[in-house]
């Protein structure tokens, strides 16, 4: 089990708990305001985008090079960016926070 | 070699040089055909632009043809995010449960009359349907619409040898007019009152505006949705294990609809005109002229995708560039993708088997390269789960 906080672009804190999926369903489907997940989760639309807290980064691990390469293209990125769908949900990313990009 | 391939026809010079020509009109295209340089042009809206004369970024092109320039689609940022942003929020209403249970039984009821033909010319008897009964939905004007449009067949801009045609153009442009003025004089709740009552930059939209994102949302999202629509009936019929597949494992429908759009590149390429003397691929690219960005080619890069000429329904990594990339990916995605959700399911609970009995291939002529985008004709029976 995991705690997720998520930070909308309006500054709404929403924590979430989720035991397994990609984090990007577990906000869709709790409505999180700005994570779409248009694509379904296969890594084509970016509407997943979200900044992982600095302290928190060790936890979630790097971007992959798929999510890398498509956020290299995205003005908004920086070196806390992930394509939320990419990080599966498990004790290990407990208690992380995630500002919502868009 | 079965009905359903769409072969790859820019395999080998998209590896030798990554680049092909194509002529059009006396204004030449220089087509970029690697996943990578796709997207950073797609990206590099200053050096490639979509805001010229309009017609210019759509290949053919359409210069000669119109004179509205479309919206948001012919704008550049920072203009383009003014209209897109407007725009986001209706064009995302298909993620609503009642636009989805409307659009379902638009689409079953369709299949089950499908299923009770003996035979049915998948084009013009089931895809233009369901494009045009969905679209109704999307604009929120009545269902009613939906007969006229099918009446239009399914060439509003091209007559039969495939050219350009301005005659048959200006049926859909008189309608959006007329319909502009019934707006005008009677809001109600459709997307074209909608626009008029909208503002930007602190003023109303005017109505050429209004035509501007109203002729985008018929023509970009027609010929894409019945090729989708087709394609994928036609893939299922060389494939049973499919829909068996979708019966058992439904939670992978979502991936199916994504690969189909990878695999059937809908939309070939889109245009961009050159701001300045540039390179792309090491080569040297003169400004004021054209490039496209060729989504069908960059999706079946294999320096991106393994066994890229496959259908792999479950694929989990998948960034292909089905619906555009960046600024100007496809606004109708939400809806277009929530057709082909329903359709697979809708298919997968009433149908078994699909028999392909005759069919005409839909070839697109692009100078160097050949492509299939789908069929001028399909005739398929289905057969209903007993
Ligand atoms: C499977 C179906 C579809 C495919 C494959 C598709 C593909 C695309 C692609 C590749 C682009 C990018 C063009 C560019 O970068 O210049 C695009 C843009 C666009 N599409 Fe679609 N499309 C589809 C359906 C639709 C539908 C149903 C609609 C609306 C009814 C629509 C409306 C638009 C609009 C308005 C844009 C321009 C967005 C902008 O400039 O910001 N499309 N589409
Ligand atoms: S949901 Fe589409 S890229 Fe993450």
């Amino acid at each position: 089990m995991a705690q997720i906080t998520f930070v909308t672009s309006d500054n709404d804190s929403i924590t979430l708990e989720g035991t397994s999926g990609s984090v990007m369903s577990l906000a869709v489907g709790h409505g999180v305001k700005g994570i779409d997940g248009d694509c379904g989760g296969v890594c084509s639309c970016a509407t997943c985008h979200v900044f992982v807290a600095p302290g928190d980064l060790e936890k979630t691990g790097p971007a992959s090079e798929i999510e890398t390469d498509m956020l290299e293209l995205d003005d908004n990125a920086n070196e806390f960016s992930r394509l939320c769908c990419q990080i599966e949900i498990s004790d290990a990313i407990d208690g992380i926070v995630l500002t919502v990009a868009k | 070699m079965k009905n359903s391939v769409l072969p790859d026809p820019f395999a080998s010079a998209r590896e030798k040089r990554g680049l092909g020509e194509m002529v059009d009109q006396n204004d030449p295209v220089t087509m970029v055909l690697r996943h990578k340089d796709v997207r950073k042009c797609a990206h590099q809206y200053k050096t490639f632009s979509s805001e010229d004369i309009p017609g210019r970024i759509v290949v053919p092109s359409e210069v000669n043809i119109r004179e509205t320039r479309q919206l948001p689609f012919e704008l550049d940022p920072p203009r383009h995010g003014t209209y897109r942003q407007l725009l986001e929020a209706w064009f995302k209403r298909p993620l609503q449960a009642d636009y989805q249970s409307i659009l379902r039984k638009q689409i079953e009821e369709l299949i089950g009359q499908a299923l009770l033909q003996s035979q049915v010319e998948v084009v013009s008897e089931l895809a233009l349907p369901i494009q045009s009964h969905a679209l109704t939905l999307l604009l929120n004007t009545s269902h009613e619409e939906a007969q006229k449009w099918i009446s239009w067949g399914t060439h509003v801009f091209r007559s039969e040898g495939e050219a350009l045609d301005g005659d048959k153009a200006m049926v859909l442009y008189d309608y959006i007019d007329e319909q502009i003025e019934r707006a005008v004089l009677h809001p109600g709740q459709d997307l074209y009152s909608v626009l008029l009552a909208s503002e930007i930059d602190g003023r109303k939209m005017t109505k050429e505006e209004v035509k501007g994102v109203l002729v985008l949302t018929f023509a970009g999202g027609r010929d894409t949705v019945i090729n989708a629509v087709t394609n994928a009936i036609a893939y299922l019929a060389d494939h049973p294990g499919a829909l068996e597949r979708f019966r058992q494992e439904p939670e992978i429908i979502g991936r199916a609809v994504e690969e189909m759009i990878r695999y059937f590149s809908p939309l070939t390429h889109m245009g961009r005109v050159v701001k300045e003397d540039t390179q792309v691929c090491e080569h040297a690219i003169k400004a004021d002229s054209r490039i496209s960005l060729c989504w069908a080619s960059a999706n079946r890069d294999p320096a991106v995708f393994e066994n890229p000429d496959e259908i792999v329904l479950d694929r989990k990594i998948n960034p292909h560039v089905g619906f555009g990339f960046s600024h100007h990916n496809c606004l109708g995605a939400t809806h277009a993708r929530q057709i082909m959700k329903i359709l697979l399911s809708t298919l997968a609970e009433k149908v078994s088997t699909i028999q392909i009995l005759k069919c005409k291939e839909n070839i697109e002529m692009l100078s160097d390269f050949q492509r299939k985008v789908g069929y001028d004709t399909i005739q398929v029976k289905f057969n209903a789960i007993k």
